[in-house]
């Protein structure tokens, strides 16, 4: 489907795309990652909490239409704390319910456990809100268009700027938590040797839950800026996305957070890039087949570190 | 007592937090897009059930800390006595067996239907068994040889008109070759980064087969799949050459399915079988000791390499077979019935049948199965409760139902080795 | 080339050097151990023993050097370049570790034939002649059966044989994982710290059983803080420090070096090592 002429604008097009919705992965991957750096899980319903988030968005901006708040900047703030704050909540009460208990318990339990959560979630949103796919309409048209080459025109939307913008800002904002603050380095601490830190006299139970629930206000707000670009939602959306940024995760190397992105990115940019130039029906599967690839030349991703098992 | 009061008051409030937005506030299509109906009856009914319930967990949890476990006691070991626990492992095997062997003739179509569905994931549950419960390689796409069995029997079918029996064992071989093909990308990854590979696996299966369409039909599948004859007999209709009319019975449909319930009982007997006796062999105690301890495997002069692509290739193989099975008995199948949720289900149903034990696994695959038809009437709601059951019961019983591990050979007299001091495997 | 057979030299390791990054662990280290001797690796912490035994057992890839494994029909052996599993199966070169490694939810019988996987598998035609119950694989397995009772017998723990093996206690299980090493066959057995954590009896019996593997004809390479058994029962000791060699010859010799004290009192004025090399000096 080249342009024959302007090929290098299309491409330029693929690539705006291609980061725009990396970053909505890379979002949902640092939770994954925050997580599975922390105690050592793969947190199945993750991916659901960013589909919830998209929901929670969806309902408070229909809500605050129907009472009369039509400011677009607004609403959108509102909506957003609205659907972080609350993600956060189902955040902290999935790891209370279903993992607290079965912490230093072995591996596959809680994993089933994770994987039932999920199972729930999904059902539990398809019988409370319905089945069927949720519109929205487009709140932030327009943008800016780049460059023009051979009639083919290279648009950058608001709407991308924003969720560049504000991805950005969260990580910059999550970074500085992660390092300047007492939570921050419990939490690396906690990364390094639970009991050790336990024994030291930090809340480790606080920091677990802390960590789940920060992780549940990113995908949040990467299911808020999923409704926005997407403009429609529906309860199945967390498995596909939570799957990609797991795999995102795991190519930037479990446990580092700009690896993450890093992963995040890469995924948005195949799957986007993939669909221009060869199919859309086979985007996932080249998505996948880098991840398989790329793991068999590092084994612990791409920044991720080296785990040595002492002999 | 207050203290109780307080803690379900929050408990109450954080159920107001979550289900207040989502179940009050329900989207539903209007005039220009969305509009909202708010249910607050229905938000106010599960934040008290929560409250509730939060009361009474909290008053048993008191009760059973002040002493309430002494008021169990006689009642328990009363229990132990009229029924020895030791004992009725060894009960249990043999009168699952008679009853599957004589079921068919014990209840009606639904139920037999029933039963062919559980086999089927019995014979699943017991080949995945071999990867995650012997070998402890964390494999969380075994849909993918469930799938390369059923098109690879319908394929050969469709272009070369051989019967279920000629295929079947030309199903299993290409699903474990498949298994070995995923197996060597796989080979130095551990734990979780082989599980989300795996699963990776999966979902390729399953997008190849549904956008594959002049190979596989894509989402509209492939129909017309041939049923498995008797030594030739077919089971349609009453002229020559067909069941009914060599044995001269009245034509029933119920012939065919009877026969197919022998079918994947037979199939599953073979699997237990086989898995029995490669955990007796070299081969099955090279699994149990990577899953245990993969460097001190290597130590030992194991081929590392060969253990993890032939338990990936034995599991696959029962996948495989299970899968042909499956198209054979459905006459049609298509990527829906694929998904990651089969390969949910069948992990579940090892993890918890606890891992290794063959019986646990078919008690697993019979309660969970079972147990899901059930809900079969409350369609919408039939797979919450699954994934509540899935979180349940890992937190009453993370280990599984048969929480221990039998050896596989002893000096003396075998001893149930507790499932605490079992490994679960890194990958 | 051929090497005469009568080569005294088991294990021929020189010039290794390990880099990890910026820190070389081990430096330019060269040294023989003999055939039928028992030689100990020792200095203080950090000297880099644990690097030098991981080369030469195959778990670390030497950034450069070779050490080389001779068998007494000539064959031999580059341990740098062999992958893991060959190390056992082709040079015949077993280990324990620091951490024993046992399979902690198999019986003791289990962990045992376990160790003779190869032989068995050869025996079995590879399953086939096991899934048939063939005569030639039951009598391979009895043959397996035998040789795990025979050391089980010698340890001790025969009357154990069927319990899980992460139920025993601490000395017990370090005295298996030496006989489920041992029932590889090796030709040359390594040992990562065998006295780690036991008491004086139970570092007395062990010695007694390194000396009976000796007399059997397995040669053995130990790492090992405990003087007095290094002392007692090495023939030829091995002292590095900051990873390189500074001292190499028998027990006697190396006792006496001025280096070697000099290593250990440098660590430290509560050094055990340097309190026992002086009791052992007066000695």
């Amino acid at each position: 489907m080249n342009h024959g002429g302007s090929i290098l604008a299309y491409a330029l097009q693929q690539l705006i795309n291609g980061v725009t919705l990396g970053m909505i992965y890379g979002l949902i991957a640092v939770g994954y990652t925050m997580v599975y750096g922390i105690i050592g899980m793969i947190n199945f319903a993750h991916g659901d909490v960013f589909m919830i988030g998209a929901f929670l968005s969806l309902i408070a901006l229909v809500g605050l239409a129907a009472i009369g708040i039509t400011a677009v900047p607004l609403a959108l703030a509102i909506a957003l704390l609205f659907a972080a704050a609350i993600s956060a909540l189902y955040g902290w009460a999935i790891e209370r319910v279903a993992y607290r208990p079965l912490r230093g318990s072995f591996r596959l339990a809680p994993l089933i456990s994770a994987i039932g959560m999920s199972i729930t979630l999904e059902n539990y949103v398809q019988v409370v809100q319905g089945a069927r796919v949720k519109p929205l309409m487009p709140l932030i048209p327009g943008g800016i268009t780049l460059m023009n080459q051979n009639g083919f025109a290279v648009r950058l939307g608001w709407l991308q700027m924003l969720i560049v913008l504000v991805t950005l800002l969260v990580l910059a904002i999550f970074t500085w938590l992660v390092t300047r603050t007492p939570l921050g380095r419990a939490m690396r601490a906690c990364e390094q040797d639970l009991k050790m830190t336990a024994l030291l006299g930090i809340d480790v139970d606080r920091t677990i839950s802390l960590t789940f629930v920060i992780g549940a206000a990113l995908a949040a707000v990467a299911g808020f800026m999923f409704l926005l670009y997407y403009g429609s939602i529906d309860f199945f959306i967390g498995f596909i996305a939570g799957v990609k940024a797991f795999t995102a995760a795991v190519l930037g190397g479990i446990g580092s957070l700009p690896g993450a992105v890093l992963g995040g990115l890469l995924i948005g940019l195949i799957e986007t890039f993939w669909s221009a130039y060869f199919s859309v029906q086979y985007k996932d599967v080249a998505a996948f087949s880098i991840l398989a690839i790329a793991l068999i030349f590092l084994p612990t991703g791409l920044l991720g570190r080296a785990e040595v098992e002492k002999v | 007592m207050s203290a109780a009061f307080r803690d379900a008051f929050l408990s109450a409030l954080v159920a107001l937090g979550l289900f207040g937005p989502i179940v009050g506030l329900q989207t539903v299509p209007a005039p220009g897009g969305l509009a909202l109906r708010m249910r607050p009856v229905l938000v106010g009914v599960l934040v008290a059930l929560v409250f509730l319930g939060r009361l009474l967990f909290l008053a048993f949890w008191q009760m059973r800390r002040a002493g309430g476990a002494k008021t169990f006691q006689p009642l328990l070991s009363a229990i132990e006595k009229a029924v020895p626990l030791r004992q009725t492992g060894r009960f249990v095997a043999p009168l699952l067996l008679l009853l599957a062997l004589i079921w068919p003739f014990v209840v009606g179509r639904y139920y037999l239907d029933l039963g062919i569905l559980v086999l089927t994931y019995v014979m699943l549950g017991w080949g995945l068994n071999v990867v995650v419960g012997l070998a402890g390689l964390l494999d969380l796409g075994y849909v993918a040889f469930y799938a390369v069995g059923a098109y690879s029997y319908a394929l050969l079918a469709q272009f070369t008109g051989l019967g279920f029996w000629t295929c079947l064992p030309i199903s299993g071989l290409l699903a474990a070759l498949w298994g070995i093909t995923l197996g060597f990308p796989v080979l130095r990854l551990r734990g979780d980064y082989l599980a989300i590979v795996t699963l990776a696996f999966g979902e390729i299966i399953r997008i190849v087969l549904l956008n594959w369409v002049s190979l596989t039909g894509g989402p509209n599948g492939i129909s017309g799949i041939p049923r498995p004859t008797l030594f030739g007999l077919s089971f349609s209709g009453d002229g020559p050459g067909t069941f009914a009319g060599f044995f001269h019975l009245e034509p029933s449909p119920i012939h065919r399915i009877v026969f197919l319930y022998y079918v994947i009982l037979g199939l599953a007997l073979l699997t237990n079988l086989v898995a029995i006796r490669l955990r007796r062999m070299p081969l099955g105690r090279a699994w149990e000791a990577l899953r245990e301890d993969e460097i001190a495997s290597r130590s030992l002069g194991i081929n590392i390499t060969i253990t993890k692509l032939t338990a990936f290739a034995v599991g696959a193989c029962f996948g495989g077979f299970a899968g042909a099975f499956f198209a054979t008995r459905q006459g049609f199948i298509s990527p829906e019935s694929f998904t990651f949720m089969e390969s949910a289900t069948v992990l579940a149903i090892v993890v918890l049948g606890g891992l290794g034990s063959q019986l646990g696994v078919a008690l697993a695959a019979i309660v969970m199965i079972g147990g899901s038809e059930l809900f079969r009437e409350f369609a919408d709601y039939r797979m919450l409760v699954f994934g509540l059951a899935l979180v349940v019961m890992m937190a009453v019983r993370p280990r599984g139902l048969v929480a221990t591990r039998r050896p596989s050979i002893s000096l003396g007299a075998a001893r149930a080795i507790s499932a605490e001091m079992v490994a679960q495997g890194r990958g | 080339m051929t090497k005469p057979a009568a080569m005294p030299w088991l294990l021929c390791v020189e010039n290794l050097m390990m880099r990890f990054g910026g820190l070389t662990a081990v430096d330019h280290l060269s040294f023989n151990a003999e055939r039928g001797q028992i030689t100990a690796i020792i200095g203080p912490n950090g000297a880099g023993k644990t690097t030098v035994f991981n080369c030469i057992t195959g778990f670390y890839r030497p950034t450069s050097g070779t050490i080389l494994l001779t068998h007494p029909n000539g064959a031999e052996y580059r341990l740098d370049q062999l992958r893991g599993d060959h190390i056992n199966r082709r040079a015949g070169v077993a280990r324990t570790f620091q951490n024993v490694r046992l399979f902690a939810g198999m019986t003791v019988l289990e962990n045992l034939l376990v160790a003779q996987h190869n032989r068995l598998m050869a025996a079995s035609g590879f399953g086939i002649r096991a899934l048939f119950g063939s005569g030639r694989y039951r009598r391979a397995e009895q043959e397996a059966i035998d040789r795990a009772k025979f050391w089980l017998d010698r340890i001790g723990l025969l009357a154990r044989a069927d319990d899980p093996a992460g139920a025993l206690p601490y000395g017990a299980q370090r005295q298996l994982e030496i006989a489920r090493a041992m029932c590889t066959e090796p030709i040359l057995l390594c040992l990562d710290e065998p006295a780690a954590g036991l008491n004086p009896r139970e570092t007395e019996d062990l010695g007694a059983l390194l000396l009976q593997i000796r007399a059997e004809g397995c040669s053995l390479l130990l790492i090992e803080h405990d003087m007095k058994m290094v002392m007692q029962i090495s023939d030829h000791i091995i002292v590095l420090d900051h990873g390189r060699k500074i001292s190499d010859g028998p027990p006697a010799m190396v006792r006496a070096d001025p280096k070697v004290i000099s290593a250990y009192l440098g660590e430290g004025e509560d050094s055990e090592e340097q309190t026992e090399l002086s009791l052992e000096q007066k000695a």
